[in-house]
């Protein structure tokens, strides 16, 4: 590996920063978009030069942007007009319409509000972006108000993957306090049919024929929070995790408490052990340790800052339950951060890189797996989302 | 030619500086200023109105002559002076927070 490329969205721009396999000298390329909300760009596994951004705006709505050179320069995919006789151009890179044809789409009409009254569908932004294993033209978005699209022309396109919301429950969603946003989309490397999806405040979904028919995978979820703590959906879930050699193993940050399953979400079991307190945002794996699982408790679900001031990220070697606080290099008083679901990821060098990005503008880099933690950047916007690429 | 002012941010997404001069074929009211805007510069659809609906986006307005045009029917005749290209349409994002 010659190095990495960390991807950063934040409140008012993307940022990239790019170092050798080292990870001690960083450039630092940005603000991209500035004065636009990114809430998320990765990289295509298929292709490393294929990156995609969410830019939104509460003004002017959601762009997606393309870029096929790293990062270099950004394109609104179909935004360019073509010459006669192919004009007009599509320029829909940014059109996600929910379906509602007849055949799939006539059901889904509503979901619950948070007083449990109907309420319509309404696009707001892309949460998420999960580009294809192999295919650098192909792209998921999980978007709010939650649904899933494909594109398999690199963007310019949108379909939705209407058999999520329509699989039963998806009347009965609500949203949480962040919007009712699909945030988590998981593609199993072993089988190109299976994708897993979380969506906050429904919980976990998978489909096993590539988006055509879906069901929940919540047993075992418990949360006080709503009115029937076991109920099939409605689990405020965070963020789910998986390694690619184990793709029925998923770990799972919950609203409250961290969960495991080993058998692709069919149960879950509880894991939070000796964390002090299992409240958080993300969650993620080493790449090299299927095992060895990081998150980052957070005091509560209306304290959303680490608990005692500590900025602590705890590691489990063991796949949950006993967990071990890494501090080195992280501020151990009067940090009140938060740092979100999407904002954390690793590299897959021989040393694992673990990174994350806090809602005060640092991103912190530990090439150890852990150990040892130095901020490449003190003073971003609020970082929403941190992708890794490991750069051949 | 109509002039068009955009917001700071469109201006960027559709990489022009300045003001955009466009040509209106018939009537020059918002509907065919923005059919005109968004054939020229598609990466502009979606962003001042719905791409389904037509609807103009909830924080976006509409100013020419030193008047508010916001709440206008899309099709009811803009200025003369716009018409003429004596006076600029300005869409403005609505002052909303930081």
């Amino acid at each position: 590996m010659s190095g990495v490329r960390v991807l950063v969205g934040t409140r008012k721009g993307a940022f990239v920063l790019s170092s050798d396999a080292k990870r001690q000298r960083w450039d630092i390329s940005g603000p991209h978009f500035a004065g636009w909300e990114i809430y998320h760009l990765k990289g295509s596994p298929a292709d490393p030069n294929r990156l995609y951004a969410s830019q939104s705006s509460g003004w002017f709505g959601q762009i997606i942007q393309r870029s096929s050179d790293g990062g270099n320069t950004w394109e609104v995919p179909g935004g360019e007009k073509m010459p006669e006789p192919y004009d007009p151009p599509v320029g829909g890179s940014n059109k996600f319409v929910y379906d509602t044809s007849p055949e799939t789409g006539k059901p889904l009409t509503t979901h619950q509000w948070y007083d449990g009254t109907p309420h319509p569908w309404e696009f707001k932004r892309v949460w998420h972006l999960e580009p294809s294993l192999t295919d650098p033209d192909t792209v998921y978005a999980g978007v709010e108000d939650a649904a899933l699209f494909r594109s398999t022309d690199g963007a310019q396109t949108w379909h939705e993957l209407a058999g999520l919301r329509g699989h039963g429950s998806g009347s009965s969603w609500q949203p949480g306090a962040g919007g009712m946003c699909l945030h988590t989309i998981l593609l199993d490397p072993s089988d190109p049919q299976r994708i897993f999806i979380a969506i906050s405040s429904a919980g976990a979904f998978r489909t096993g024929d590539g988006g055509k028919t879906w069901q929940p995978i919540n047993h075992g979820l418990h949360s006080l929070y709503i009115p029937d703590p076991t109920a099939e959906v409605g689990h405020c879930v965070h963020r789910i995790a998986m390694h690619p050699s184990r793709p029925s193993v998923l770990f799972m940050q919950k609203h409250w408490d961290v969960m495991r399953s080993d058998d692709a979400g069919e149960s879950w079991h509880e894991i939070s052990g000796n964390l002090p307190t299992d409240f958080g945002f993300p969650i993620d794996v080493h790449a090299h340790e299927p095992n060895t699982i990081y998150v980052v408790p957070i005091k509560s679900d209306s304290e959303h800052f680490p608990p005692d001031g500590k900025l602590r990220v705890y590691r489990s070697r063991t796949g949950g339950n006993e967990w071990e606080p890494l501090t080195k290099g992280l501020p151990q008083s009067d940090c009140y951060v938060n740092v979100l679901r999407d904002a954390m990821a690793v590299d897959s060098l021989d040393s694992c890189g673990v990174y994350f990005g806090t809602t005060g503008g640092q991103v912190y880099a530990s090439p150890d797996g852990g150990d040892n933690w130095a901020p490449i950047v003190r003073d971003l916007p609020a970082v929403v989302s941190v992708e890794v690429q490991s750069l051949p | 030619m109509i002039r068009v002012v955009l917001p700071t941010h469109l201006r960027k997404l559709a990489r022009v500086d300045g003001e955009v001069q466009l040509h209106v074929e018939g009537k020059v009211t918002q509907r065919s200023i923005l059919d005109a805007l968004e054939d020229r510069y598609p990466m502009l659809r979606g962003t001042v109105r719905d791409q389904v609906t037509y609807k103009r986006r909830a924080f976006v307005r509409f100013f020419a002559c030193s008047q508010d045009l916001t709440h206008e029917p899309p099709d009811t005749p803009l200025p003369d002076t716009v018409a003429a290209g004596a006076e600029p349409f300005m869409i403005v994002g609505a002052i909303a927070g930081g």
